[in-house]
């Protein structure tokens, strides 16, 4: 059965993107078990309104983990301690009574703070602006039938699709990396028969975009598909790199 | 009428009507709806609509802009197609990106009449389901169109690169959802939301990179300009500056969802509203059917009072699940006092009252009647959990398809299940119970999509056009997407054509500076009420106050107490509401208190709807009119019209005006889900 717990929690506090952030220490007591780690803090923002000061801002919206919007670094994981969850779905069934919760932003050159826990992921936008799609117009498709897929196929591809674009792998990167987010959009049009015709040129746009942005380089640590909530496997890593020297050749 | 068993039901609620509408007062020639449904038979309707509706060339449509709100399925389809045409788009959100607005989070799939499984599906077929299923509220010709161009969402998903779910052969894969008799859902895994969303968002990025569609993020539409009597341009505020800013257009498009955020906790998401809509309303855009809010039944239920949001579990899985309460009341006590577990339910002691009401259609039943069921059995004392739950069973489908069959089609489901109840759903019943989930009311559009503002269009759930008092399963996705790939673009060419030689509205008018004026001093007026309560928990009560009163089962006497007390959670606003920060920056109380202010002028108005529906039907239950087994009470003498309400002051009372229902090619009749 559910019970409440106390929490001690540090949360990094910042007005602006330019502006200096440090540690604030709060505590909520009575949280039920049951309740989301976003309703803790919506918990907590009540109390802080209720003493008139600002509540701490975060982004969330779905909170059934599938809108991308939440973010949180927590106790030192992307979207907390739990794998292949984001933070909305992370519950207080999952820590103790008395434990002191760290709570920061997204850390990355290329998603720069916006206030408190809010990031500016703009960044994410742009790399599929450069090439993320398959070029046609609203009512020039042939029929949905008419080119079979293979069901192993889809799939694969239907797994890369999956990429929620929250940006943890990004934040779980030491060099900052957007590989893994690339990588996922990359494979899904790579896989499918509609991806074929701008498959080399979608590779190389998406990839000249990302390094244009400030993402760091993929040094093959593993950690962005170690805490992707939608469990983004490597090997969309793997088909980038291919599909990449692949373009790259025929040029 | 004979066998309506509540004599309660010959209470008239008229002279109470009386004190929020005046009726009469649509007889009126300047009141006259005027629907622009196309002549010619219905089939043909669509087909000649377009080979006659004026276009506008392409030398044209680039110096054309349009203003699309909102970016979920309708808005990011219907701007991306505009995009394509050549027209200048402008497209706002309130989210940090297009791709998070709250359709990505659509779970089961989206119909078309494809036909693919060779099970008797036609245009026809769907459309007729769509109309039954919404209780013969709903607009016939743009029913038909809807399920004339479903198809073509399809291919263009697709080609988009949508990973659909697939035979081992390599063609597409369909599922069942409730309402139909057929096979013609198309999904791609619990997922099918984010996957179109994801697709619309592709199209959209192609013409943001050809500079066709301008993208503007974290902002929100506090209000419509009108000049001349065209809608021209919107006030938005940057959420992340707090800035006021303006944007001018030959034509404005409302694509900005739901308002079931009314009910506080729903499966919308925590930034869905009903402000644009509210905003459109106190400009002169007519709201209709608003009482027709979607209570979708397998949801998982409420654990307490720090809750903020409520996770839906698709409909689909009432392919494979059972639905149930005990059949003695003993054991519904003792489940209730943690004594004994579902397992123990020996199924002869279960009550599978959806198979047992509904024998056709049995799990498989519309939203509104297995929402409804659920609670006349929780009502009469046989709920579980805390009393308001029910089971869906998988027992059942894991004896007949084995575990690994179960978890490939539902696995994502039941994990989600199990992080928030921490029960495994393979081992013990999931439990479940009704949320606010969908609003078939809202905007009054015309055939066109155009609202009763010239130049102002409503596309997707926020207007109100074709699910009539109840939405099928798997129907949202395909009205958003035909609203905004295929009906849209071609029907705002037939306003635009005569707007080509129309100067550019820009942003000097002096209407702008009084609308921005106005918008300015409404958050002052907020800002400098300095009470002690923060929105969320003045919302909460609103959501009480709805759910108890305007919930699944009205009555006139609930509906004239809600009035009543939204008007005093209205006071508590006006005179109690705190706001901390400034409104010159980033301040999510202040969107939420905005928010929250329109979300009190819907309750209000979700309760005059209903109050002045004196019949049941679809999602909207007044308990006083029921047949003797309890099955929805409709009254087509009376009813058999869209009700459209116009503004006449924030402390008037709202005009009632109807649109009357034609059906042509359809036989009204009871809906019927027995046999």
């Amino acid at each position: 059965m559910e019970h409440t717990i106390n929490v001690n929690l540090r949360i990094w506090r910042q007005r602006g993107p330019k502006e200096k952030g440090e540690f604030k220490d709060y505590r909520v007591e009575n949280v039920s078990t049951g309740s989301s780690f976003l309703e803790m803090l919506d918990m907590l923002n009540q109390q802080l309104v209720e003493k008139g000061e600002e509540p701490v801002v975060f982004d969330s919206d779905c909170r059934e983990g599938i809108c991308g919007m939440c973010s949180l670094y927590i106790n030192g994981h992307p979207h907390g301690p739990v794998q292949g969850i984001t933070t909305c779905q992370l519950h207080m069934r999952k820590f103790n009574n008395e434990d002191t919760i760290t709570i920061e932003p997204w850390r990355s050159a290329a998603f720069p703070v916006v206030r408190d826990l809010m990031v500016d992921r703009n960044a994410f936008d742009k790399i599929q602006q450069a090439g993320g799609y398959v070029s046609f117009n609203c009512g020039g498709a042939p029929d949905a039938n008419a080119t079979p897929i293979s069901k192993e196929v889809a799939d694969i591809a239907m797994d890369s699709a999956t990429c929620i674009g929250c940006g943890a792998c990004v934040a779980a990167c030491k060099n900052g990396s957007a590989m893994l987010f690339v990588a996922a959009k990359v494979s899904q049009f790579a896989l499918l028969p509609q991806g074929q015709v701008e498959r080399a040129r979608r590779a190389r746009a998406m990839v000249k975009k990302m390094d244009e942005l400030g993402f760091g380089n993929c040094t093959n640590t593993g950690a962005c598909a170690a805490e992707c909530p939608k469990n983004e496997s490597l090997s969309n890593i793997a088909r980038l790199n291919r599909e990449f020297i692949k373009a790259k050749l025929a040029d | 009428m004979a066998d309506i068993k509540n004599l309660e039901g010959m209470i008239d609620s008229t002279p109470i009507m009386k004190d929020y509408a005046d009726i009469e007062s649509s007889a009126l020639p300047e009141y006259q709806i005027d629907s622009k449904i196309p002549e010619g038979p219905l089939a043909q309707k669509w087909t000649n609509y377009k080979a006659h509706q004026k276009l506008v060339n392409p030398a044209n449509k680039r110096n054309l802009d349009i203003i699309v709100v909102g970016t979920g399925l309708a808005g990011a389809s219907a701007a991306s197609t505009l995009g394509e045409l050549g027209f200048n788009v402008l497209n706002f959100c309130i989210q940090d990106s297009p791709r998070r607005a709250h359709s990505i989070a659509a779970q089961g799939g989206i119909n078309a009449a494809k036909d693919y499984q060779n099970d008797g599906d036609s245009v026809y077929r769907l459309f007729y389901d769509t109309v039954k299923g919404g209780d013969f509220r709903s607009r016939e010709a743009n029913v038909y169109r809807l399920a004339e161009v479903a198809n073509n969402i399809i291919d263009q998903c697709v080609q988009q690169g949508v990973p659909f779910a697939r035979e081992y052969g390599g063609l597409l894969a369909n599922r069942s959802f409730g309402g139909a008799q057929v096979s013609r859902t198309f999904y791609a895994k619990g997922q099918t939301g984010q996957q179109l969303l994801l697709g619309a968002y592709a199209s959209l990025n192609r013409q943001i990179q050809k500079g066709t569609v301008k993208s503007f993020n974290r902002r929100e539409m506090l209000d419509l300009v009108i000049i001349d009597g065209r809608a021209r341009g919107i006030i938005v505020r940057n959420l992340v500056t707090g800035e006021l800013e303006r944007y001018a257009a030959h034509a404005v498009v409302l694509a900005t969802g739901g308002y079931g955020r009314t009910f506080f906790l729903s499966t919308n998401a925590m930034g869905c509203n009903g402000s644009a809509a509210i905003q459109a309303f106190r400009r002169g855009a007519y709201l209709s059917n608003l009482a027709f809010t979607q209570i979708h039944p397998t949801c998982i239920p409420v654990h307490g009072e720090d809750q903020s949001k409520l996770t839906l579990m698709s409909e689909s899985l009432r392919n494979d699940g059972r639905i149930w309460v005990p059949k003695k009341k003993e054991d519904a006590e003792a489940i209730r006092a943690g004594k004994k577990k579902p397992t123990d339910i020996p199924d002869e002691d279960r009550d599978f009252y959806l198979e047992r009401r509904y024998p056709a259609f049995g799990n498989l039943c519309p939203r509104d009647i297995a929402s409804r069921a659920a609670k006349e059995r929780c009502d009469a004392g046989y709920g579980v959990g805390t009393g308001n739950a029910v089971y869906l069973d998988f027992k059942y489908a894991i004896n007949r398809l084995g575990e690994d069959v179960v978890r490939d089609r539902y696995g994502n489901l039941f994990d989600m299940y199990q992080m928030i109840s921490d029960d495994n759903p393979y081992e013990t019943p999931m439990m479940i119970f009704p949320a606010s989930h969908y609003t078939m009311g809202g905007i009054w559009v015309d055939y066109e999509l155009q609202t009763s503002i010239k130049g102002l269009f409503a596309i997707g759930e926020c207007n109100f056009s074709d699910h009539g008092a109840n939405r099928l399963g798997a129907s949202a996705l395909m009205q958003g997407l035909a609203d905004g790939y295929f009906v849209l673009p071609y029907t705002m060419q037939n306003y635009l054509s005569d707007q080509i030689k129309v100067k550019h509205p820009g942003t000097d008018d002096p209407e702008f500076d009084k609308v921005e004026k106005e918008v300015r001093d409404r958050i002052n007026r907020l800002m400098n009420i300095k009470g002690t309560k923060s929105p969320d928990q003045i919302h909460k009560r609103l959501g009480h106050v709805m759910w108890d009163l305007v919930g699944m089962g009205r009555t006139l006497q609930s509906l004239v107490k809600a009035i009543a007390e939204v008007e005093e959670v209205r006071k508590e606003f006006y005179t109690d509401l705190r706001i901390v920060g400034s409104a010159d920056d980033l301040n999510t109380e202040l969107e939420k208190a905005l928010r929250l202010e329109d979300f009190l002028v819907m309750a209000k108005m979700m309760a005059i709807d209903a109050l002045n529906r004196n019949e049941s039907c679809g999602a909207h239950f007044r308990e006083e009119y029921q047949t003797a087994d309890g099955e929805a009470a409709r009254n087509d003498k009376d009813y058999m019209y869209v009700s459209c309400w116009k503004y006449t002051g924030d402390n008037e009372k709202p005009v009632l005006l109807k649109e009357p229902l034609n059906y042509q090619e359809i036989k009204v009749q009871t809906r019927n889900y027995k046999s």
